[in-house]
This record gives structure tokens, sequence and C-alpha cells, in this order.
């Protein structure tokens, strides 16, 4: 088991090299940067004074060398001004739309962005797991229609007007304020129990929003992969035996239908991801995702560099642990690795 | 030899006799008019037959077969153009039609509007005005437009009453009609996915026909590629590369560009469709024969296995145009993507952008029932052929 994790962890590292490769060249694509646009700017309006001290800072954040080395020293490989100065010994960068280093501007932000999708995540699996088990072992029924009919809106609604619809409908049934992380007034207050309902109330509607696809597209994962279980002889031996019908499932159906269960999860993850930076923006909520779209528009290249590679590493642990995960589950691919070699 | 001398044996006794019927030698296994039809019929014949039971997705054909009417005839179509301005009408609800004017028949019609500013909440208000009844006009001659940039035409399919409106689905902040809107918005959204699918699968079948006919390290170095591309969340990726689009672009470059960015992150799920099927087809005897017969990789792939997998690159590829779509909205409604003056569901989308608009102006969030729509029969669609493309089973 510990070499499987291991090996499973040391896959990563070339996987993270090219995508932050992929990440600071995706940044890097906009003509000229930050720095350089505002020195035009600044020389286009014949204002000298300041422009010193601007190309001062593209010295320091060396934005005039080339490419490769630029990328090197920002990933912390390649000996910058200031020596090994990257995101390896945890120097994130300079946003320079608000002046400051980038993990003051995004520190605040990464707790909820985790929390989210982490809730986001366990949404998923606690809803799909019964309502799949649920619609396979009783199949054409009325609740089976029904999951099926929801879950086909489910993933045909993008997040964002989702999240759209409920503020509109929250608003206009109950009065509510969803958007933001809590009511209006607990901003600013100390935290108290209240206050700390408001935030998790404010969390409910954003973890349905982003999760309801990836539900739906689970539900309808689990209830085929089982009945194609439930149709094998072994289910009808095992019930021909005088197995109880519940436990029959448990024990060995549902045992195989789970694996690939969990694996599709990994590969859920980026949309989650994905879901939660729009549905973030649309539904005003302190994540990454809305500093990522003003770094973007504003063309501040560490800072979306670096909240594009902390989205990817995210999306990369909880696939890491959705993997995990299925190797304590089965023994084929924790001692599979082992057998081979 | 024995049958005959039976034969000789029989026709002593009894006088010659001929079954004047026509006899058919294969009497016991005669097929049935529709096995008959079913075995001549051709691969694409039998996927079609198929297909039509699935009564879901044709109909969810027909439906977008509909909509995408919308995309050479939006000028007809709309009764007003996308970006022609109302001042008189900013944020006007929607116009109900009605059928009967004082219990009498009048056809489909629509009360004119009066508006008047609310002092307290400075807002426009909009008030039906019984006294005057609006008949919608048919095939008639309208807002000045032109047809496909050629040539002006004014003809439209249906438009207001003279000196009258037709806000059917309300106006937004500066006055312009949502329905016409959204009939040209149908344009650029509906192919941008069209676009971008086939960018998917043109970078899909070349990769995925590579890592599966060659194998070896090829097949890992695109497999591995692929594994990485699918493991980045796809939409801060769009978001990072339709803001790396020059603002200076003219708006048809931004759309080019964008169906671009929409089908380089989208091939992977194809390529891996396409590596996996050639593996088991390219095992086949067909395939084997045609190689030992000294035909060139280009001509064994494109000759004898495409054909194999068209079907399935059409179903999948019709199951990945809803996402491009949704992507193109968000993009459009995160002002990454088009702008005005081009008009996509997406950017008719960007006026709702807070809440505040959206309890106060319900109608701007229109946009989003096409969308369901749209995304909804594709689904179907997919689904529906994607069981018709393997007609054997």
């Amino acid at each position: 088991m510990l070499y499987y994790i291991i090996r499973r962890i040391l896959m990563m590292v070339p996987t993270l090299l090219v995508i932050s490769l992929m990440t600071f060249f995706i940044i890097e694509l906009p003509t000229g940067d930050y720095i350089s646009n505002q020195i035009a700017a600044l020389k286009a309006t014949g204002e000298q004074s300041s422009i010193a001290k601007l190309e001062f800072q593209l010295k320091e954040f060396s934005l005039d060398r080339p490419f490769f080395e630029r990328y090197l020293i920002w990933v912390g490989l390649w000996p910058g001004p200031h020596g090994l100065d990257g995101l390896i010994q945890g120097n994130w960068g300079w946003s320079f739309e608000f002046d400051k280093p980038v993990d003051e501007v995004v520190g605040p932000t990464l707790p909820l962005t985790i929390v989210l999708n982490f809730a986001t995540i366990l949404f998923v699996y606690i809803v799909s797991f019964p309502i799949g088990i649920y619609s396979a072992t009783r199949q054409y029924s009325w609740g089976d229609y029904g999951f099926t009919f929801i879950g086909y809106f489910g993933l045909a609604t993008p997040n964002f007007l989702l999240a759209l619809i409920l503020l509109y409908l929250f608003n206009q049934w109950f009065g509510l304020s969803v958007g933001g992380l809590m009511a209006p007034e607990y901003i600013d207050q100390p935290w108290s129990f209240a206050k700390a309902m408001s935030v998790l109330g404010h969390l409910i509607v954003p973890t349905i929003v982003i999760g309801t696809s990836g539900t739906a597209a689970m539900i309808r994962r689990l209830r085929a992969n089982l009945l194609d279980e439930l149709h094998k002889q072994y289910v009808t031996t095992g019930r021909a035996k005088g197995l109880k019908e519940g436990q029959l499932l448990v024990k060995y159906p549902l045992r195989m239908a789970i694996n690939p269960f969990i694996a599709d999860i990994g590969n859920l993850i980026p949309s989650l991801v994905s879901g939660s930076v729009i549905v973030s923006v649309v539904m005003s909520l302190p994540t990454v995702g809305p500093v990522l779209l003003s770094a973007l528009q504003s063309q501040d290249q560490f800072l979306s560099g670096f909240i594009l590679l902390f989205v990817a590493v995210l999306t990369l642990i909880g696939m890491l642990i959705s993997d995990l995960l299925l190797a304590v589950l089965d023994p084929r691919i924790r001692l599979g690795g082992r057998a081979s070699s | 030899m024995s049958m005959d001398v039976e034969e000789n044996k029989t026709s002593r006794k009894v006088e010659h006799y001929v079954d004047p019927t026509p006899f058919n030698p294969a009497v016991t296994e005669e097929m049935t008019p529709e096995q008959e039809r079913y075995f001549q019929a051709s691969q694409w014949q039998i996927m079609w037959w198929k297909f039509k039971r699935h009564k879901l997705a044709v109909w969810s054909g027909v439906i977008l077969i509909l909509f995408y009417l919308c995309v050479p005839f939006a000028e007809v179509i709309a009764p007003y153009t996308a970006n022609s301005r109302d001042s008189l009408h900013l944020f006007a609800p929607p116009q109900k039609l009605h059928l009967f004017d004082d219990g009498k028949f009048v056809g489909p019609f629509v009360y004119g509007m009066t508006s008047e500013i609310d002092m307290e909440t400075l807002q426009w208000v909009f008030e039906d005005n019984p006294d005057q009844v609006q008949p919608i006009r048919y095939f008639c001659r309208g807002a000045n437009y032109k047809f496909w940039n050629l040539f002006t035409a004014d003809f439209h399919l249906f438009c207001p009453a003279k000196g009258g409106t037709l806000f059917l689905l309300g106006t937004d902040r500066l006055g312009r009609d949502q329905l016409s809107g959204l009939v040209y918005g149908a344009r650029l959204s509906l192919t941008v996915g069209l676009i971008g699918v086939t960018i998917s699968i043109v970078l899909g079948l070349f990769f995925g026909g590579i890592a599966g006919y060659f194998g070896g390290i090829l097949d890992s170095a695109i497999q591995r590629m692929i594994e990485i591309i699918r493991s980045m969340p796809e939409l801060p990726l769009w978001m990072a590369l339709s803001a790396a689009l020059p603002v200076t672009w003219a708006p048809v470059w931004i759309y080019f560009g964008l169906t671009i960015i929409l089908g380089l992150l989208d091939w992977p799920g194809l390529a891996r469709a396409v590596r996996s099927k050639l593996l088991s087809l390219r095992e086949e005897e067909y395939a084997k024969a045609a190689v030992l017969m000294g035909a060139k990789p280009k001509r064994v792939i494109t000759r004898h296995l495409l054909p194999g997998f068209t079907s399935h690159i059409i179903a999948s590829a019709t199951l990945s145009i809803p996402s491009m779509i949704l992507g193109e909205t968000a993009l459009s409604y995160l002002n990454l993507g088009l702008r005005r003056p081009s008009v996509s569901w997406g950017v008719l989308l960007n006026e709702a952008q807070n809440i505040s608009v959206v309890t106060i102006y319900p109608w701007l969030m229109a946009p989003v029932i096409p969308i369901i729509i749209v995304v909804l029969a594709f689904n179907f669609l997919g689904d529906g052929l994607r069981d018709a493309a393997d007609p054997y089973k």
C-alpha cells in the first residue's frame, strides 16, 4: 500500500511540471506584460518621472528575460535577481494590480475555495450514492423515472444559470439574499454562532448548484453499473441460496459497482472546480473565482498564474484522494503494481 | 442414384406430373420481406431505422432543426434587428399576446404601452393601454436590415403594428428587443459548437489515430498528454485563453478565436474514443489483410478502419457540442468572450449580471430557456445516435 501511495505521488511530479509550464505559457500569451504596457502608456502621455521606477520593477520581476528563464525563475528552479526565489521556495509572486504579494491577495480566499470544493464532492457522493442504488434496484419505478428526469435537467442546466435562477427564486419566495458569504448584517461583526450559521446557510446553495450536474452524472453511472451487475448469474445464485435481498446487494453487486463509481468521481473533479469558479463569480462568494476573473481582465499575470496553478493542484489532489480510496477498496489495484514488477 | 430409381418406379405407375408452381430450393430458410430488407440494407440505413425507434431523439432532432433555422434566416424571423434601440421603452416588460379584445376576436395582438417614470424609484413603469389594440402583421415590411450583410431588405415574418411596439420578451437597458436578440444570438451560439466540434474532431482523429495505430512510445506519450489535459479544470483555462485574445480584434476574429479555444481543450475525450476503437479494429482480419497486401498506414486508417467507427465519432461529437455552447455562454457572460455588437445568448445574459437587476427585470433571464432546450435536445439526440451507432448489436 505504502509503495502504491509513493508511486502515485511521484507520478504527480512530472504532471505538475507540465501543468505549470502550460499555465505559464497561457498567462504569457497576451502581448506585452502589465509593466511594459504601463511604460508604453506613460511614454504615450509623455510622462517620464515614473518610468524609471517601472523599469526597475521590470528588472526586479525579471520580465526582460527570455521565456524559459522566466518560467524557471517563477517556479524557483533558476536563480533570479534574488537567487532561487519562486513557487517552490514559497514566494508566490507579486500582484501588480493590488501592489501586494500574491499570497496576501489570494490568501484569505484559499480556505473557502478548498472548503467549498470538498463540500461539493462530499455532496455528490452522499446524494448520488443512495439515489443511484434506489434507481437501479427499482428500475422503471416512478421514483426511478423521477430521478432520471431531474437528472437530465441537472445535466442540461449550466450551473451559473442555475445559480442565477435560484438567486431569483429565493429572493422572490423567501426574500432571502443568497449571494455573498453571509447575510449583510453579519459583515464586519465578530464571529458568533449566528454568524457561523449564516455562513453555513449561504454555503448550502452554492454547494447544491455546483454539485447538481455532477450528482446527475454519478447517479446515471452508478445506476448503469449496478444494473449490469444485478443481471449477472452470481446474483441469482446468491438469491437461490436464500440470501436476504439487502445483504445480497451490499455484499456482491454493490462492491463490484462501486469501483467505477469512485474512479469516476476523480474524473468529475475538474468540472466541479470549474463550476466553483464561475458560480463564485455569479453568487459573489469570496473564493479564488472572482479574483481570477479580475486578474485575467487586468492582465495581472503572476496573480492569475498562481490561481490557475492552485486550481489545477486542487484537482490533482482530489484525483489523488479518489485514487487512494480506490486502492483501499480494491486490492487488485493496490497489489497490481507489485505483482507485475 | 436411388432417387433416380425411385423416380423411374413412380413414373411407371402414375402419369408424369409437373407441379406448375415455381419451385424454390431455399424454401426452408426463406426470409420474410422485413428480414430481406434488413439484410440487404446498408449499415447507414440500419442505423437510421434504429435511430427512428428512439422517439425522444427524433423529436430532439426536429427541435434542433427548427432552432438552426434561425441561423440563416435570423433577419427575417426577428421582428427587430439585434442592436436597434428604442429609447422610449427601456426595460419594458414582455407584452402579452391577446386574442380577444372586449369579447371580440381580433387575432393575435398586443396592447400598446404607456410609460411613466416613477419618481420615487426612478424606474420606468409600463402599463397596458386597452385603447390601443395593435394586431401583429404577418409577412410584412418592417425594420430595415442587411441580409447576410449583402443587401438591404425589410421583409419580416411578423412585425409590430404600424407605429406600435412588439416586445414579446421585453427589452433590456438600452431598449433592445430581447426576442430579436435571442433569434440573432442563435446564429453565434449554435454555430460555436459546430465549428468547435469540427476542430476537436480533427485533433482527436489525428492524435487518437496516431496513438491507436502505431502504439508504443507515441501511444504512451499521447496518453499522458490526454491525462494531463483532462485533469485540468476546463473553465479557468478557457477564461485565461480567451482573456489572451486581443481586445482590438474584430468581432469575427474573436468569434473564431473562441471556437478554436473551445475545440482545443475538448479533443482528449474524442481522441481516447478513437484510440480504443482503433486498437480493437486493427486486430480484425480485414485490417490485417490490407496490411499484408502492402497498404500504407494512411490508407489502412482512412479506407479500412475509419468507416468502422465514423458513426461512433458522430455520436460522441454530438454529445460534446452542448459543453461548447455552455462554454461560450459562460465566457460571454463573464465578459471574456464575445462582446457587443456581436450577439449571442451569453452576451444577452451578460445584462443579467447582478441580483438586483434579475429581481426587478426577470425577463432579462430569457436566454436561459433556449439554452436549456438546446442542451437537452443535443443530449437526447446524442443518446439516440450512440444507441444507433452500433446497429448490429
